[in-house]
C-alpha cells in the first residue's frame, strides 16, 4: 500500500497557464476565421485538427497530464482508441449500406 | 474435510466483521456500513432475491408453453413477462452478480488490502442498484410493464404505450451503479495491492475482475446515453431514432449492442475467474498456464468489445459490416477456448476432490462449452440467418449465461460462503441439488436448441403443434431445474443458522482469503499475509 | 497524514503513545477521477457517433441548419469556458502553494464563468424556441429530415453539456465551501485498542504536563473514540486534502471544457 501525499506534486508556474490560455484563444480565433473560408471537405478536418490541438493543450497543462505517471497516459490512450474503434466499426455499416 | 494441519493462530481477542459493532446496529449496521464485506453480502442477498423473482417469471413463461394455445396468460402478459424476466436477470442479477457480491467481499482480501479504494462510493453504488431495482419494479404498478423485450429496440420502444421510460431510467441507474463498482475495482487493484503482490502474483479471479471492470467503465456509458436518448425521444420527440423524422433505428441497435455485447463479458468473465480459483484448489495443483489465463481475460475484454454487430446480421446493416463482425466474433472464441484448455489441463494428473464447488465448476466447463460452441455457430453468417431470433439463440445464451455464469455463481457460493459466514453447508444435499440442476438444465435447454434449429421463434406466447413435444420436455426440465435451485438455496440458508463452524481453510485453498479467519475480522488481516510467488502453489501445508 | 497523540493512562505510570494514521491515497483518488472522466467521454462519445453518422448522411442539410445558430454567441461561450479553465488552473496552483484566499477568489471567478455560460445558453435556446425551432415543433417538422436530426442532436448534446456545466458549478461551489471552512480532522481508534483504555480518562495536556482539559471515564458503553481537531479558518491553516479534491474537481471542469471545444466547431462552424 503506497502512500504519497499532496506535497509531492509538480508545480506549474502561473505564467505557463496564462500562455496556454492565450494559445487557446488564438486557436479559437483561427478556427472561427477558417470557418469563413469555403474549404469544402477539408474544413471539417481543419476544425477537428484545431480542436484536437486545443484538447492537447488542456489535457497536458490544465489537466496536468504532462507531469503524471505513464499509467494515466496509457489509460487515456486505451479509452480514446476504443472510442475511435467504435466509430470506425459503425462506419463499416453506415458507409457500405 | 479440513481437520486443519495448521492450528488456528489468532488469539481470542480478534472478533469477526460480523460481530463488530460499529456506530449503527441492526439493519443500519448493514445499510450504512462501508465495509466491503458487508456491502458484498448486501449485494449477495439483494441480487439473489431478484434472481428468485426472475426464476419465478421464467417458470411461468415455460408453463405457458405446456399446451398449445393460451395456457395461463394472454399474449400481452407474456410480452411483459419476457421483458421483465430479461431486465431482472440481466440488470439486477447477472451483471452485478459475481463482481458486486463476491468481488466486493473476496477481491480486496485476495490482494492483501483492508478495503476497496473508495468505500463510500462502494456503498453508494449499492444504493443506486436498489433505487434502479425499485424503479424497475414500480412499472408493475404504474403505466404497465414494458413489452419491448430487454433490448428496447426502436422504433417500437418509442411508440409503445407501456412504461418504457421508467424502465430505461432504471437501467440508467443500474448502469451507473455498475460503473462505480468497476471504477472502484480498477483503482483498488492498481493502488491497494499488498507490497509484494505483483501483477502476476494476483489470483486469476482478480485478473478477471480487472478486465471486467474496464468493460464496466468504458462500455456502460454508451447504454446510459442510449437510454437517455430513447427517454428524450418519448418525452420530447427529438427524432434521433425515429424513422418518421429521419432517424435511423439501426443506429439504436448499434449503440445498444456496443454496450450489451461487452456486457455479456461483464457477465461471464468473473465466472471464469471463479472457475480459475476453484479448479486448482480441488485439483491440488497449480493452475496450468497462469499468464495465458490472465492475458486471455484482457483479450476477451478487448476483442469482445468489437463484435457487437453479430447481433445485427439481419437488421439491414451492410454486408461489409456483417463480414467484419463475423470475423471478429470467431477471433473472440480463441481466448475463451484457451481458458477451457487450461482448466482441463490443470485437472490432468491432479488429485481431484469432487466436493460441491468443484462439481459446479465442472458443470460450468461442460455447459459453457456447449454455449460457446453454439455461439460460434451463431457467429457464422449463413447459420445465423437461418436461426436468427429462434429458440436456438435463446438456448445458446442460457447455456452461456445460466450454464456458465449461473453455475459459476453457484460454484462461488459453495466455495466462499463458508469463508463469508464461517458456517459449512451439508455437502450431500449440495451434491443432490447439483445433480438436479444439471439434469433439469439440460432437459430444459437442450430441447430448445433443437426446437430453434427446426424454426421455433423466440418471444412467442404460443407454438405450432409440431413443436409441442419439445416444449413439454423443456417445461418438465424447468421444474427439475427449479427444484434443484430451491434445494440449493434451502441448503445454504440452513447452513447460516444450523451449519457447523468451519475452519480457516476448509478446502485447502492457497490464495490469501484462506489465510484469514472465517469469517474475516473487520480489517481482514490479523497478521501480515504470506504472499507466494505462485498464488496457486500448493505446499502440502494448506490445512488439508 | 500521521498524527501522534500521547495518552496518559489513568492509574498506570508512564504514557502510551498512539499513532493515528489517516489513510489518504492521493494518486488513487486521481485514478478514480480519470476513470470517471472516461465514462463521461464515452457518454458523449455515443452522441458523437450519432453525429458523425448523421452528418455523413446529410452534409448539405447540416450545413443549412447550422446557419440558424448564432456563431457570435457560440464564440463568446467558447471564450468564457476557456477563461474559466484558466481561472480553475490558477485556483489550484494557488492552493498548492498554500495561498488559500487568492485560490478561493479564482475559484469564485470560475463559478461566475459557469453561470455566464449558462445565462448565455439560456438566451440562445430561448431565441431558437421563440422562432419555433425546438424538438417536435410544427416549424421544425417542415424542415428537411437532415435538419430535424441536426437540431435533435444540437438540443440533446448542448443540453447534456449544459447539464454538466451546471453540475460542475455546483461541485465547485461545494469545494469553495470546503476550502473556506475550518480545517477539521477526525481520527478513530481501531476497536481492539479500545479495550486497553476502559476505565481510564482522556486528558488534554500541554507538553510540560499541565492539564488543560479532562474528559469523562471511558466505560463499556463507549464503542469508539474519535478525536476531532478543528483549526481556525485563517489563511495559515489549510486542509491539505482539499488540494487533491480541488484538483479532481478541476479535472472534471476541464473535461467539460474539452467537450465544448469539440461541440463548438461541429455545431456552430460548419456553415
Amino acid at each position: 500500500m503506497t502512500h504519497d501525499h499532496g506535497e509531492e506534486h509538480h508545480l506549474v508556474s502561473y505564467g505557463t497557464y496564462i500562455m496556454v490560455w492565450l494559445a487557446l484563444l488564438a486557436f479559437t480565433g483561427l478556427t472561427v476565421t477558417v470557418a469563413g473560408f469555403n474549404l469544402r471537405q477539408v474544413s471539417v478536418f481543419v476544425a477537428l485538427l484545431v480542436a484536437t490541438c486545443k484538447t492537447f493543450l488542456v489535457l497536458n497543462y490544465f489537466m496536468h497530464l504532462k507531469y503524471e505517471q505513464s499509467i494515466f497516459k496509457i489509460m487515456i490512450f486505451v479509452t480514446v482508441s476504443i472510442l475511435a474503434v467504435f466509430i470506425v466499426l459503425t462506419f463499416f455499416d453506415v458507409s457500405f449500406r | 474435510m479440513g481437520s486443519g494441519a495448521i492450528v488456528e493462530e489468532q488469539g481470542p481477542t480478534v472478533s469477526s466483521f460480523l460481530e463488530y459493532r460499529g456506530r449503527f446496529s441492526g439493519i443500519f449496521g448493514w445499510i450504512f456500513s462501508t465495509d466491503h464485506k458487508r456491502i458484498g453480502i448486501l449485494y449477495l442477498f439483494s441480487l439473489m432475491t431478484f434472481f428468485i423473482v426472475g426464476v419465478g417469471i421464467g417458470v411461468l413463461m415455460r408453463l405457458e408453453h405446456l399446451t398449445t394455445g393460451q395456457t395461463i396468460m394472454d399474449p400481452q402478459t407474456y410480452n411483459s413477462f419476457f421483458t421483465l424476466h430479461g431486465v431482472i436477470m440481466i440488470f439486477l442479477f447477472i451483471i452485478p452478480g459475481i463482481p458486486a457480491a463476491f468481488g466486493n467481499f473476496i477481491m480486496p482480501i485476495q490482494i492483501g488490502a483492508e478495503d476497496v479504494a473508495f468505500p463510500r462510493i462502494n456503498l453508494f453504488s449499492w444504493y443506486l442498484y436498489i433505487s434502479g431495482a425499485i424503479l424497475a419494479l414500480v412499472t408493475l404498478f404504474i403505466g404497465g410493464v414494458a413489452d419491448t423485450g430487454w433490448t428496447f429496440y426502436a422504433p417500437y420502444s418509442i411508440r409503445t404505450n407501456t412504461n418504457v421510460s421508467l424502465t430505461l431510467m432504471a437501467a440508467f441507474l443500474l448502469g451507473f451503479s455498475s460503473i462505480l463498482t468497476g471504477l472502484n475495482f480498477i483503482t483498488t487493484i492498481h493502488r491497494l495491492r499488498a507490497p509484494r503482490m505483483g501483477w502476476f502474483n494476483m489470483p486469476l479471479f482478480v485478473w478477471a475482475l480487472y478486465a471486467t471492470a474496464w468493460i464496466q467503465v468504458l462500455a456502460t456509458p454508451i447504454i446510459g446515453i442510449t437510454a437517455v436518448l430513447v427517454i428524450l425521444e418519448r418525452l420530447l420527440g427529438i427524432g434521433i431514432f425515429d424513422p418518421m423524422k429521419g432517424g435511423d433505428p439501426i443506429l439504436f441497435q448499434h449503440l445498444f449492442w456496443i454496450y450489451s455485447h461487452p456486457a455479456v463479458y461483464i457477465m461471464i468473465l468473473p465466472a471464469m475467474g471463479v472457475i480459475s480459483e476453484v479448479i486448482p484448489t480441488f485439483a491440488r495443483r497449480t493452475i496450468f498456464g497462469y499468464k495465458f489465463i490472465a492475458y486471455s481475460s484482457i483479450a476477451i475484454a478487448g476483442v469482445g468489445s468489437l463484435v457487437w454487430g453479430h447481433h445485427m446480421y439481419v437488421s439491414g446493416q451492410s454486408y461489409t459490416a456483417n463480414v467484419v463482425f463475423s470475423l471478429l466474433t470467431f477471433l473472440v472464441a480463441i481466448p475463451s477456448a484457451i481458458k477451457v484448455f487450461n482448466w482441463v489441463s490443470t485437472l490432468y494428473k491432479g488429485s481431484i476432490d469432487l466436493s460441491a464447488p468443484m462439481l459446479y465448476a465442472l458443470a460450468f466447463i461442460f455447459l459453457f462449452s456447449i454455449g460457446g460452441l453454439t455461439g460460434v455457430m451463431l457467429g457464422a453468417l449463413a447459420v445465423n440467418v437461418h436461426v436468427h431470433d429462434t429458440y436456438f439463440v435463446v438456448a445458446h445464451f442460457h447455456y452461456v449465461m445460466f450454464g456458465g455464469t449461473g453455475f459459476g455463481f453457484f460454484a462461488a457460493l459453495h466455495y466462499w460462503l463458508p469463508k463469508m459466514t464461517g458456517k459449512m453447508y451439508d455437502e450431500k444435499i449440495a451434491k443432490i441439488a447439483w445433480l438436479l440442476m444439471v439434469v433439469g438444465f439440460n432437459g430444459f435447454y437442450f430441447p430448445m436448441l433443437l426446437l430453434g434449429y427446426q424454426g421455433m421463434p423466440r418471444r412467442y406466447y404460443d407454438h405450432l403443434p409440431q413443436f409441442h413435444d419439445g416444449h413439454v420436455i423443456a417445461t418438465v426440465g424447468s421444474w427439475i431445474l427449479v427444484a434443484g435451485v430451491f434445494l440449493m438455496f434451502w441448503n445454504l440458508a440452513r447452513a447460516l443458522f444450523k451449519g457447523k463452524r468451519t475452519s480457516r481453510n476448509p478446502w485447502g485453498g492457497t490464495t490469501l482469503e484462506w489465510q484469514v479467519p472465517s469469517p474475516p475480522p473487520l480489517l481482514n488481516f490479523v497478521h501480515e499475509p504470506e504472499i507466494r510467488k505462485d498464488p496457486y502453489g500448493h505446499t502440502g501445508n494448506d490445512g488439508h | 497524514m500521521d498524527t501522534r497523540v500521547t495518552m496518559d493512562i489513568d492509574g498506570s505510570p508512564g504514557t502510551a503513545e498512539v499513532v493515528f494514521h489517516e489513510h489518504h491515497d492521493y494518486t488513487g483518488g486521481k485514478i478514480g477521477m480519470w476513470l470517471f472522466l472516461f465514462t463521461e467521454l464515452l457518454l458523449f462519445g455515443g452522441m458523437f457517433i450519432l453525429y458523425a453518422v448523421y452528418r455523413s448522411k446529410h452534409p448539405q442539410e447540416f450545413h443549412q441548419a447550422a446557419m440558424e445558430l448564432n456563431t457570435l454567441l457560440g464564440t463568446i461561450n467558447t471564450i468564457v469556458l476557456l477563461t474559466s479553465s484558466l481561472t480553475m488552473a490558477l485556483s489550484i496552483a494557488l492552493l498548492q502553494r498554500g495561498k488559500k484566499w487568492p485560490s478561493l477568489g479564482f475559484l469564485s471567478l470560475t463559478i461566475l464563468c459557469a453561470l455566464a455560460f449558462l445565462v448565455n445558453k439560456y438566451l440562445e435556446w430561448s431565441a431558437k424556441i421563440h422562432h419555433g425551432i425546438y424538438p417536435d415543433s410544427q416549424e421544425l417538422l417542415n424542415f428537411d429530415k437532415g435538419e430535424v436530426l441536426f437540431f435533435g442532436l444540437y438540443y440533446s448534446m448542448t443540453g447534456l453539456h449544459g447539464l454538466h456545466v451546471l453540475v460542475g458549478g455546483i461541485i465547485l461551489s461545494v469545494m469553495a465551501y470546503f476550502i473556506a471552512k475550518k480545517p477539521k480532522s477526525r481520527f478513530h481508534f481501531v476497536p481492539d485498542r479500545l479495550k486497553d483504555l476502559q476505565g481510564s480518562k482522556l486528558i488534554l495536556a500541554s507538553q510540560e504536563g499541565k492539564e488543560l482539559w479532562r474528559g469523562a471515564t471511558i466505560d463499556e458503553s463507549v464503542d469508539q473514540i474519535s478525536i476531532i481537531v478543528k483549526k481556525p479558518a485563517t489563511e495559515k491553516y489549510l486542509d491539505r486534502r482539499n488540494i487533491g479534491k480541488l484538483e479532481n474537481s478541476g479535472l472534471y471542469w476541464h473535461l467539460v471544457d474539452v467537450i465544448w471545444i469539440f461541440l463548438f466547431p461541429l455545431f456552430y462552424l460548419i456553415t
